[in-house]
């Protein structure tokens, strides 16, 4: 049985960052706890082998039985009767074995029976799960859910609910409606005060992944009469307590273990989380952000087995005399693959690493008030993952359909059959650059640090590190050519001073600076490991043709164009 | 009721990952070639032993192995698991056992923890292959033994239900408390090792093992009890010299032969009817089907 953590050495190649041991000091508080918990490390390095021996204990289930379950969960599917969603069997076997591997609440403190691991190695057990069972990531990655009840909750509910959490009940975020999808200020569902002061819920929510869980964080309108953002509150819903239903499960093309459900609340009671009125404005935002780094992980994993199962097929499939693999045209598309599934992976975990930081300095200013550097490094982390997390999400989300996609078509006809497991892989792919914000809506999240300069600062930090001859120098030569295409099409689209215009080209200019950042991360990569060079090699060739397709289309568009495209 | 739960398990030469140099010269297994992993139809054991556990609060699972020293690393696989503790039984005179030694020093040790209710292992292990070594233990302690078993189904009154997984079909027996059962390969995989328990116990150690620490993590070694692998003695476990290892084993390997699997010769047919009868005529006449 393969181990899909030890079985990829690029993991521990990103896992060891040098900004781990500043992540890991913040997060662990200069290793207090190991005073108080027995299983709390004693230094970094102590730290550092914690999470590489869970990390592989992740790796053994995902590449046993978890991965072996994916095809049984696929058919089977969720089902939903009588007011309830139920999971697929292997789903249920798969849930007890995480439980009892002991991997949920992974990121919660250990005072609430958490391992306090920092997002890095959690989200990159997301990474390993979503390879496994792309599905069965959203059911165990919702446990993220927790870190926004930790963040906004009381000390009552945390110390009520997380501590479920991380014994192994799941968690839903029910946000969505039928009016009220991207749009989230629509939300409908009715909170109302109690003449005791508790709150009830009544309305319809829908597409709510894991929809029957134990704990869901509920988005609802509080304030009557209100029709926008301020209006809508974060509620706490306990399943134990009853009031909602599973009115159905939707007939999904993929993901078909992770039941999507249509849920009815009728009087259920709930707890306030947080202040009113803040619900969508602060913490649904933070919970999305955490949602979209884990959709971003859930990107990579379905990569990452796409062009695994590809590069197997082409290795072992004969035809002509030769392995299909030798023929160039087959080649190329593998070698594509692995520089897409490897740059989306270090923007991932350059992502990660940024998260970490910003919130390890948050939680610190919960205990106590921060000085006035570490509040400007706090800040400066807080924006870098801000622009980094929507990247990270939308491009490593296309970039694992076109994966996925790839992968069939070197497969031939046999992609096309049940019989592999592409066609699954391809399916399950389809979803991950449409929930949690589309791809369109990652690029309104990143486009004022196009315009605003957090990438090209980025950009120029990365440029000035130096990079060695013969390989990686040239490269980091044709990033400064790219990167001064980039500036051009930047000062070009904002000169114009025209906001639709600038929408109409937003996804270019963010893809421009996205294939410019993720070339840079593999130089850094590379030049730690030559292993990715020839990624380095082919990425830089890809974003070269890229950002000259981009800067062409814009030099030559004409503003009055717009019309044309019906804008 | 707690139970005290023994579990008995062995490290072993991964055989089901041979090599070419999995064997040497002389024929004797070259373990250098072949990863140390616990065996498999043990991890099956623990898993049982686990279950009862959670179903009897306040029992105890204490793992049990004898071996070099290294064996520590089954201990500490089992504890990360979920066992509560574990023994190892080393010392160079208890080396070269056949299965009779290895149940004689085995019951000892069994004898010298006492306060047992039911002990558990593999049916067999993988190097072996003999299934004896498990049925011996309960002869030795004059204890009732259960084998083949696939689940055990509950324990009450101070009896213990098993259900046996036989060649032909199903059997639910009941013994009576201590007894040694021996658990089949088709029983529950066993639960993975547990992530928090990973990092509570990664330093446990043997005392020999111990020695070697670097000196922040002896001194959390001897701090923390919990984290000290006791290793027993022949001595400790009172055995007499003459019924262990090499003295103890009558079983003497006279020679080993390396079995090389070769193609024999191959037939051509012609897709006809003709052919095909005369050769089943032929495979039911040299008693190959039929």
């Amino acid at each position: 049985m393969a181990n899909f953590y030890t079985d990829n050495p690029d993991l521990k190649h990103h896992l060891n960052h040098p900004l781990m041991q500043k992540i890991v000091e913040l997060k662990e508080r200069n290793f207090a706890d190991a005073e108080k918990y027995d299983y709390a490390p004693l230094d970094f390095a102590d730290a550092m082998d914690n999470y590489d021996k869970v990390l592989e204990i992740v790796g053994e289930i995902c590449g046993g039985k978890i991965a072996e379950n994916a095809e049984a969960v696929d058919h089977q599917g969720a089902s939903c009767a009588d007011g309830r969603a139920f999971y697929a069997d292997a789903t249920v076997e798969n849930l007890d074995l995480c439980r009892k591997a002991g991997l949920m609440g992974m990121a919660m403190p250990r005072r609430f029976g958490g391992l306090n691991f920092p997002i890095t190695p959690y989200i990159m057990a997301a990474e390993i799960v979503s390879r496994a069972d792309t599905g069965f990531e959203n059911l165990w990655g919702l446990q993220d859910c927790a870190e926004t009840l930790y963040e906004f909750g009381d000390e009552e509910q945390r110390n009520k609910y997380i501590p479920r959490v991380c014994e192994g009940e799941t968690m839903s975020m029910d946000l969505t409606e039928p009016d009220a999808g991207s749009d989230l200020q629509s939300v409908m569902l009715k909170a109302t005060q109690k003449e005791d002061g508790t709150w009830v819920l009544n309305g319809v929510k829908r597409f709510i992944t894991n929809g029957d869980s134990d704990i869901h964080l509920v988005l609802a309108r509080s304030e009557e009469g209100t029709k926008d953002g301020r209006g809508l509150s974060m509620f706490i819903y306990d399943k134990r307590n009853g009031g909602v239903t599973v009115r159905r499960i939707e007939n999904k093309m993929g993901i078909k273990g992770s039941p999507t459900c249509e849920l009815v609340y009728k009087n259920a009671p709930a707890e306030l989380c947080g202040n009113r009125r803040m619900g969508l404005i602060k913490y649904v935002m933070a919970l999305m952000n955490g949602a979209r780094l884990g959709i971003a992980a859930q990107s990579v994993g379905v990569s990452e087995i796409s062009y695994r199962e590809a590069k197997q097929y082409a290795e072992e499939r004969r035809q002509f005399g030769k392995a299909i693999i030798e023929f160039p045209a087959v080649a190329e598309m593998l070698a594509v693959m692995k520089a897409k599934l490897d740059a989306s992976r270090s923007l991932l975990y350059e992502c990660a690493r940024y998260v970490d930081l910003y919130k390890a300095w948050e939680d610190i200013a919960r205990e106590r008030t921060l000085t006035p550097e570490e509040r400007a490094e706090m800040k400066r982390y807080t924006k870098l993952a801000d622009a980094l997390t929507p990247m990270a999400k939308g491009m490593g989300s296309e970039y694992c359909n076109q994966n996925a996609y790839d992968c069939i078509q070197i497969h031939g006809g046999s992609g096309f059959m049940k019989d592999y497991a592409c066609e699954r892989v391809y399916r399950d792919a389809r979803i991950t650059s449409i929930y949690e914000g589309t791809t369109q809506l990652q690029v309104v999240a990143a486009i004022r640090h196009v315009t605003g300069g957090t990438y090209k600062t980025l950009i120029e930090q990365y440029a000035a590190a130096g990079y060695p001859e013969p390989v990686l120098a040239p490269l980091a030569e044709t990033l400064k050519e790219l990167t001064a295409l980039y500036d051009e099409a930047v000062a070009t689209v904002t000169a114009a001073g025209d906001a639709k215009y600038l929408d109409f080209m937003a996804r270019r200019l963010v893809e421009m600076a996205g294939v410019i950042v993720m070339s840079c991360l593999l130089l850094q990569d590379a030049k730690v490991s030559e292993s990715f060079n020839n990624s380095a090699i082919v990425y830089v060739k890809l974003a070269q043709a890229e950002v000259n397709r981009h800067i062409e289309f814009i030099r030559n568009f004409k503003i009055e164009q717009l019309a044309a495209y019906g804008c | 009721m707690s139970l005290n739960i023994i579990v008995l398990a062995k490290q072993v030469p991964d055989t089901r990952n041979v090599g070419k140099d999995a064997m040497k010269e002389d024929g004797t297994i070259n373990r250098a070639a072949l990863p140390a992993i616990f065996n498999p139809e043990d991890l099956n054991a623990l898993e049982q032993a686990l279950r009862l556990k959670e179903t009897h609060p306040g029992s105890t699972v204490t793992m049990l192995t004898m071996g070099l020293p290294r064996a520590a690393e089954v201990i500490r696989e089992g504890i990360f698991r979920g066992a509560d503790a574990g023994i190892v039984l080393t010392d160079r005179p208890l080396g070269g056992a056949d299965t009779l030694a290895t149940s004689y020093s085995l019951a000892q040790a069994v004898k010298k923890f006492g306060n047992y209710d039911i002990i558990l292992g593999g049916r067999q292990a993988i190097d072996g292959d003999t299934a004896q070594v498990g049925p011996q233990i309960a002869e030795k302690l004059g204890i009732p033994q259960v084998t083949y078993a696939e689940e055990i189904l509950g324990v009450e009154n101070g009896k213990v239900t098993v259900k046996r997984r036989l060649e032909n079909g199903v059997e639910t027996v009941v013994a009576p408390l201590p007894c040694v059962v021996t658990v089949n390969g088709t029983a529950a995989d066993c639960r993975p090792r547990n992530a928090r328990r990973v990092m509570q116990y990664k330093y446990a150690c043997s005392p020999s093992e111990a020695a070697k620490l670097p000196e922040q993590i002896a001194a959390l070694v001897a701090k923390r009890p919990e984290l000290t692998i006791p290793e027993w003695s022949a001595a400790f476990i009172e055995a007499d010299p003459e019924q262990i290892g090499l003295p103890g084993s009558p079983t003497k390997v006279k020679t080993v032969e390396n079995v090389v699997f070769t193609a024999k010769e191959s037939r051509r047919l012609d897709n006809n009817d003709e052919q095909i009868e005369e050769l089943i005529k032929e495979l039911i006449a040299n008693h190959t089907i039929g």
